[in-house]
């Protein structure tokens, strides 16, 4: 039973991934005040292109072709572990945090080697941009991990969640500083404005759509869900590990609909957030995104002090 | 029964290396087999024909190659019948050989700690002597004689051995100097270069100074003990000052070895210069001899550590985790870039290690097992991943005759299996998850998250950030090794040799570094296969074992609880090949848009792609030399070449890039100065004159007689 | 002791704590002049915050008095000055170029850790909150200090200075639940007069030697080189 509410929670991640990213695209066209394609238009893009016969780069070999599939993979297999709407299914014992961080990685990788595989400048420098950028990243991401997990004294995301929601509210310094350092992180992982512009093709300031320039047809389709997916990933972490409340905490029917309804809410209201910041800030010189990040490291790291300085002292 | 096993495993490696020897003895051995037949009249027809053959001179290279590494190969597997036996039974053996000096007996004990490292070493070896027949025939017999590199290879692996084996302090030291004298000579095998030469001979010098100071150590513990044996070495009883010291003359010596920042510049000099099989040795296993070393000398010899060491080790170990990947990055030669990425996995190891330390001075048996089994799994991951690229990168010389990253490209087309078992080198030591370096780390984060236990606010404070300094080189390692594949096999081939590659032909060749490639996968998905023997390395070196409380012990690792941290590789696994085949079938589910079509690769309408265009290895690590840019001695020249009217056109652009390691000019660069110097001053005694040399002695004579009366 | 059993007013008081701490972080990363005051601005109005909760908590009306001192003082009267004396120096489009910022905020961690280190075992008796909290006063007296001598703009140096006093000021509170009336009023009136006096120099430093950077003013040594 458990099982299969797992799988059925993994499907409807996937199912509602497009849909953030159209409501993501709605918010930031009326904040900008254009006219907004349909909350549906992801759907639709993806199930053009999964129809389409693909057209691949004639130097390119099986990377190329077999990286979206991994990639998808990978990113389904995380959806499957971050508590969603409901925590204590057994996916998300299969996995902890840290692997989480680790699957990231091997979309990454791949991702990184299907750009240099196809022999252009674009494709040599978009990995390396995004191998920049994300091993940068990394470390501020687990210092905010390490924090929440030395605060739950646990990795595993699900019972991470469960100790929050059995305390009381509790004001955690280190929780505020933590919270900041994964927004960072998950902008600049995610490639979002300031970092990289997920809507450019212009050759100088691409980072992620550098690599996949010549995706084309299922490939494409595959990637686009993958970043989907991710972005939804972030947002979900976010939103459970620091506000967990609604989400279910047993199975049955009632609970599962509320945590979906909150879930939902929550995501939706982050995806303003994000699209009001995307909206009021510029990009960043590339060069100037270790600052960014070097300052997320900085907040994970006073999070970690502040977890051991104020909170955990004897 | 047990001991006869390590015994046959040293005797046969020992016997490879004789076997080398007969090379050049072929006519002495067509006589012997003639008196042979004359002896025995009645032999088989078809054994004698056997013989005749294999001894004629076209055979008889190929078949003594064949039959030395045979050896050889055989050495590794009863070396890990004997690693695995005592292992299982988690017994000590010991024994007395009847060698060495008179009163005092060559002293042998074999237990989990050494049975452990003898499998590594039973399984790099194996892989090696696979490896090894195909590609040494690429060496000319005239200018490297195979009997060199037998006879050394034999040694080399039978001093290694020994070094596990030795159970006295003198015993300990004749290993050690047999293991770094025999390595020596086989980093100097193509000794016609002159970078060769320098490079072996900074190897040996260092390699010395190492093992005196690892004599120092000893002799600190043998003042407090009656003899030299480890037993009583056991027993001495050292204040905690004398106890350090003791520590630091050992980490000293051993981290010589081991390659720890500062002393690791021998490493990047004689890895890459030495035979691709012999760096694939010395990376992946005669660094471990090291750890041992340490792990031996601290938890075993001295006893008692102090959470002190532990700190000095972590933060060791960080420094050199960090400054190995970062100097690696930037390496555009492959064989170099596999060194210095040793230095940083050793790092890694050491920084668990010291966890392991502080945890056992603070009074968590337990999580001190952890640390320990962390280290020592990296250890192992390590032994298998870094030899495995190291055998491809042989394979890669051996058919391109080129190591230069930025001169090959493409291959993955060319040699298509190859660049599958280079692949999983890379993910390995990428730390992706299903691979056996993921599992690792993630025991180390996952010792570095214990901390709660730990009073000290500031190693409380401490040990998060070098677990974020960790991650770090993890998210570095995977860019750099992102470079090494992306720019050896994919994209377009940037020079004729590369072009020209073909896949190799000897099986092999192959074999070797692919079982190590599926020893990568099979432990990335069932590390508990493993880590069930470490539980018994664990339990004899700190006397603690992990708890195992989850229902499906061998589905999952739970280090410390299942409510604290779980990690279930195989689920993993059946997850992503569900998500990956439902994918694949469904998005290629009708014949017409399963096809694909190529078309020119987008040049932005301007033609002419061309290999120039791609990225190169030092283009590619640019974003992270300029942020990082205090990291290295960075020497970088664009010169323009002009013509034209008032010389205003670019000609010709050259760009240079010289990349260079801090410590080489910080630290070794004063000591050899000073050395120097100082040399020049005791130089003024040899004036030449033979009145002054009489001058000396008579004085000398003075001086004794006076100080005898 | 750890936070989940302290009560309400303790978990406020440390996330406040934190906070001041990271103002002061904040402060020492920032090249611009007058975001370098915004920050300064807020970190007074933590304080503010930090005061009022304390008159609150423990019913201490008299703390309300020294809440409003400080916000009118660190959150309206200094910033503002400050900034008017920016703009009229025509120092806001400046930015100071740091260097070894990195390293300067790892120092500053560092510094952190020590000042909890130091004060360990003198406040092993009192309560942990005090501890924590002092440790963090001590810190944000620490980078203070880390921010002076880091920045070369004199402006740069008087929100040093004030973040000094905003540190022991945070101290104060938390440790003896607010001082008496008359050192408060005393402590605000010398940092008014301070404030007033750090402009009238900016303007006889800027008049001599043309410049607010403070490495310049090795030009006002008596004997040329």
């Amino acid at each position: 039973m458990n099982w299969i509410i797992a799988i059925i929670q993994t499907l409807l991640f996937v199912a509602l991934a497009p849909l953030l990213a159209g409501w993501l695209k709605w918010c930031k066209c009326r904040l900008q005040n254009r006219r907004a394609p349909s909350l549906f238009q992801p759907y639709k893009d993806l199930i053009k292109l999964s129809s389409k016969q693909p057209v691949v780069a004639e130097h390119a070999s099986w990377i190329f072709t077999r990286s979206p599939y991994i990639i998808f993979s990978a990113m389904v297999l995380a959806a499957s572990v971050v508590p969603f709407i409901a925590v204590d299914l057994p996916t998300s014992a299969s996995a902890d945090v840290i692997v989480l961080v680790g699957l990231f990685g091997f979309a990454r990788f791949f991702l990184a080697l299907a750009g240099l595989d196809i022999g252009t400048a674009f494709g040599g420098m978009g990995s390396s941009r995004e191998m920049t950028v994300s091993s940068l990243a990394e470390p501020a991401m687990l210092m905010a991990v390490f924090t929440l997990s030395m605060a739950a004294s646990t990795t595993n995301l699900s019972v991470a969640i469960t100790h929050v929601l059995e305390q009381d509210l509790v004001l955690r310094p280190s929780f505020v500083f933590a919270l900041l350092a994964l927004i960072l992180v998950a902008v600049a992982e995610t490639g979002r404005i300031p970092i990289d512009n997920p809507t450019t093709h212009l050759e100088l300031t691409m980072i992620h759509e550098a690599m996949i320039l010549e995706y084309s047809g299922r490939h494409l389709a595959l990637i686009e869900l993958a970043s989907q997916l991710k972005l939804m990933l972030y947002g979900v972490l976010i939103a459970n590990i620091f506000f967990p409340w609604g989400i279910a905490e047993s199975f049955t029917p009632e609970a599962l609909g509320y945590g979906l309804l909150a879930i939902l809410g929550k995501l939706a209201l982050l995806a303003i957030i994000l699209g009001i910041s995307e909206t009021v800030v510029a990009k960043m010189r590339l060069f100037r995104v270790q600052e960014y990040l070097s300052f997320a490291y900085l907040l994970g790291l006073l999070g970690m002090l502040s977890h051991i300085i104020l909170e955990a002292s004897r | 029964m047990i001991l006869v096993l390590a015994y046959i495993a040293v005797f046969l490696s020992f016997a490879s290396g004789i076997l080398a020897l007969i090379e050049h003895q072929r006519p002495a051995l067509v006589t012997l087999s003639e008196a042979f037949f004359t002896k025995i009249p009645n032999l088989h027809e078809s054994k004698r024909a056997w013989i005749t053959k294999q001894l004629d001179a076209k055979h008889f290279p190929r078949g003594l190659r064949l039959a030395v590494f045979l050896l050889l190969g055989f050495s590794g597997v009863f070396a890990i019948l004997a690693g695995l036996s005592v292992m299982l039974s988690s017994s000590v053996v010991t024994d007395q050989l009847a060698l060495g000096l008179p009163w005092m007996k060559w002293q042998v004990r074999f237990d989990s700690l050494s049975g452990f490292f003898f499998l590594i070493i039973g399984i790099a070896v194996i892989a090696v002597s696979l490896f090894g027949p195909g590609y040494i025939r690429s060496f000319e017999a005239k200018q490297h004689p195979f009997e060199v590199l037998g006879l050394f290879t034999g040694l080399f692996v039978a001093g290694m051995l020994l070094v596990l084996l030795a159970d006295d302090a003198f015993f300990f030291m004749i290993a050690w100097e047999l293991m770094s004298v025999a390595s020596y000579f086989l980093v100097a095998f193509e000794h016609e270069h002159a970078v060769n030469r320098r490079a072996a001979f900074l190897y040996l010098l260092m390699a010395e100074v190492g093992a005196l100071s690892i004599i120092l150590a000893f002799g600190v513990l043998a003042s407090f003990s009656t003899d030299f044996t480890f037993n009583s070495l056991r027993e001495a009883q050292l204040s905690s000052t004398w106890a350090s010291i003791a520590f630091v003359l050992a980490l000293i010596g051993f981290g010589m070895k081991a390659g720890l920042v500062p002393l690791h510049v021998w490493l990047p000099e004689a890895h890459p210069v030495a035979p691709s099989h012999i760096s694939a040795l010395m990376s992946g296993v005669m660094l471990k001899v090291a750890l041992y070393g340490v792990i031996r000398f601290c938890y075993d010899l001295i006893g008692t550590v102090h959470w002190e060491w532990g700190v000095v080790l972590l933060v060791v170990g960080t420094i050199s985790a960090l400054g190995g990947i970062f100097y690696a990055m930037m390496q555009p030669h492959l064989k170099r870039l596999l060194a210095y990425s040793s230095v940083e996995n050793i790092g890694i190891i050491f920084m668990v290690l010291g966890l392991s330390m502080i945890f056992m001075a603070n009074d968590q048996p337990q999580l001190a097992a952890l640390g320990l089994i962390a280290a020592l799994l990296h250890a192992f991951n390590h032994a298998l991943f870094k030899n495995l690229l190291f055998l491809g990168a042989g394979i890669i010389h051996h058919q391109t005759h080129e190591l230069n990253i930025d001169q090959l490209g493409g291959l993955i087309k060319r040699m298509p299996n190859t660049s599958m078992i280079f692949l999983i080198g890379c993910m390995s030591i990428s730390s992706l998850p299903l691979f056996n370096g993921f599992v690792s780390e993630w025991l180390a984060f996952q010792t570095a998250l214990q901390v709660d236990v730990l009073d000290n606010g500031v190693l409380r404070s401490l040990i998060p950030v070098s677990a974020a300094a960790l991650a770090l080189t993890a998210a570095l390692a995977a860019a750099c090794f992102i470079k090494v594949f992306g720019l050896i096999f994919l994209g377009l081939p940037r020079s004729r040799n590369a072009e020209k590659a073909r896949e190799v032909k000897d099986l092999g060749m192959l074999l070797g570094p692919g079982i190590l490639a599926g020893l990568c996968f099979l432990f990335g998905v069932f590390p508990g296969l493993i880590i069930n023997l470490l539980n018994g390395v664990a339990k004899q070196v700190v006397g603690q074992t992990l708890p195992n409380d989850t229902a499906l012990g061998w589905l999952w690792l739970a280090p410390v609880s299942a409510a604290r941290a779980s990690y279930a590789p195989p689920l993993v696994l059946i997850g992503v090949m569900i998500a990956g085949i439902f994918s694949f079938w469904f998005l290629r589910r009708d014949a017409e848009i399963k096809a694909m079509r190529r078309a020119p690769t987008w040049d932005c309408g301007f033609g002419g792609l061309n290999a120039r265009m791609q990225y190169t290895s030092s283009a590619f690590t640019m974003p992270l030399r300029r942020i990082f840019a205090g990291i290295w001695l960075i020497d970088e020249q664009i010169n323009k070449d002009m013509r034209g009217a008032m010389d205003l056109d670019v000609a010709a652009i050259h760009y240079q890039l010289q990349v260079q390691d801090h410590t080489w000019p910080r630290i070794y660069q004063p000591i050899a100065h000073g050395v120097n110097n100082l040399a020049r001053l005791v130089g003024r005694i040899q004036t030449g004159n033979i009145r002054t040399y009489l001058g000396y002695s008579f004085a000398t004579l003075i001086l004794m007689l006076w100080v005898i009366s | 002791m750890t936070i989940e059993n302290q009560d309400f007013y303790s978990q406020a008081i440390l996330s406040m704590a934190a906070l001041v701490g990271l103002m002061s972080f904040l402060m020492l990363g920032q090249g611009r002049l007058l975001r370098l005051i915004f920050i300064f601005a807020v970190q007074g109005f933590l304080l503010t915050a930090t005061t009022a909760l304390a008159a609150y908590s423990l019913n201490n009306p008299h703390l309300y008095i020294s809440a409003f001192l400080t916000f009118v003082l660190k959150v309206l009267f200094i910033p503002w000055m400050l900034k008017s004396q920016v703009i009229q120096m025509n120092l806001h489009r400046d930015l100071e170029a740091l260097k070894n910022n990195t390293l300067v905020m790892l120092g500053g961690a560092s510094l952190m850790v020590f000042s909890y280190y130091v004060l360990h075992p003198i406040v092993q008796t009192s309560s942990a909150v005090m501890l924590n909290a002092l440790a963090v006063s001590l810190s944000v007296v620490l980078l203070g200090m880390l921010l002076m001598i880091s920045h070369r703009q004199a402006v740069a140096h008087v929100v040093g200075f004030m973040s000094i006093e905003n540190g022991l000021f945070f101290a104060a509170i938390v440790s003896t639940q607010g001082m008496p009336m008359v050192v408060e009023l005393g402590v605000a009136f010398d940092v008014l007069v301070a404030a007033v006096l750090f402009g009238i120099f900016f303007f006889h430093i800027r008049t001599s030697i043309d410049s607010l950077d403070v490495d310049q003013l090795n030009r006002l040594h008596e004997v040329d080189k």
